[in-house]
């Protein structure tokens, strides 16, 4: 199974999981992003390449997925403005090894983070707005799973 | 006069004033970084988005590419600073 969503509105993580434990083996993880709050930060808003993502999105799932024995992968990433306390992506790896899950799990979100197009501008109280600046450290951490 | 579709995104795109535009493909050089130095050149908002290129990535025709990148037979090109989605 595969899953692929690139929408502005939210999602329901319970029926996410129920979908990937549905296949039927045994190991199911998942990753949820949240915006964070603090520092005056109103909202962040997400812009995105749509002539790109989805096709990006899904080489990065199915590499994923000739990586690891996974039965499923399910990938759903939010646009447009959100608030703190808002979901903005979840990943969701099922498989009959839990190292599999884990791990597909982990290079998934880490890949999203660094070979996606998308750009975050945060939004703060009085106006002011900022890109968010790519870390170093994202780009570290996709790296170590090599390709 | 064949043309090539240039896209920006994020500070890109806001610093440049709008998000599309159409470049002749014979004034557009050999590789992407060509025509970035292209397009800097015009000043202004261009100079301020496209000047310092190791600030910048690029995609072409949909796909991830280094600047060196020869524009071939592109249709295609965007640029855009690194990505921070996830």
């Amino acid at each position: 199974m595969k899953r692929l969503a690139i929408q502005a509105k939210d999602f329901d993580v319970a029926a996410e999981l129920a979908a990937l434990e549905a296949l039927g083996g045994g190991g199911v993880a998942s990753f949820t992003g949240v915006v964070r709050g603090g520092d005056g930060l109103l909202a962040l808003e997400l812009e995105h390449y749509p002539a790109m993502t989805q096709a990006q999105v899904a080489r990065i799932v199915e590499d994923a997925m000739a990586r690891w024995p996974l039965l499923g992968a399910s990938v759903i990433h939010r646009v447009g403005r959100l608030e703190p306390g808002a979901r903005i992506v979840f990943v969701g790896t099922a498989s009959r090894h839990r190292t599999a899950a884990l791990e597909s799990c982990a290079f998934l979100i880490d890949w999203l983070k660094s070979h996606a197009p998308f750009w975050k501008k945060e939004h703060f109280e009085g106006g002011a707005t900022q890109w968010v600046e790519a870390r170093a450290e994202d780009e570290a951490k996709a790296k170590k799973w090599g390709g | 006069m064949a043309t090539l579709t240039i896209v920006y995104f994020a500070w890109v795109r806001e610093a440049i004033g709008r998000d599309e535009e159409q470049v002749e493909r014979a004034q557009a050089g050999a590789t992407v970084a060509d025509l970035v130095a292209m397009l800097a050149a015009r000043g202004g908002g261009y100079a301020q988005a496209l000047g310092d290129p190791a600030r910048l990535r690029a995609a072409i025709d949909q796909r991830f590419a280094p600047l060196d990148t020869p524009i071939g037979d592109a249709r295609e090109i965007a640029l855009f600073p690194p990505v921070t989605g996830g």
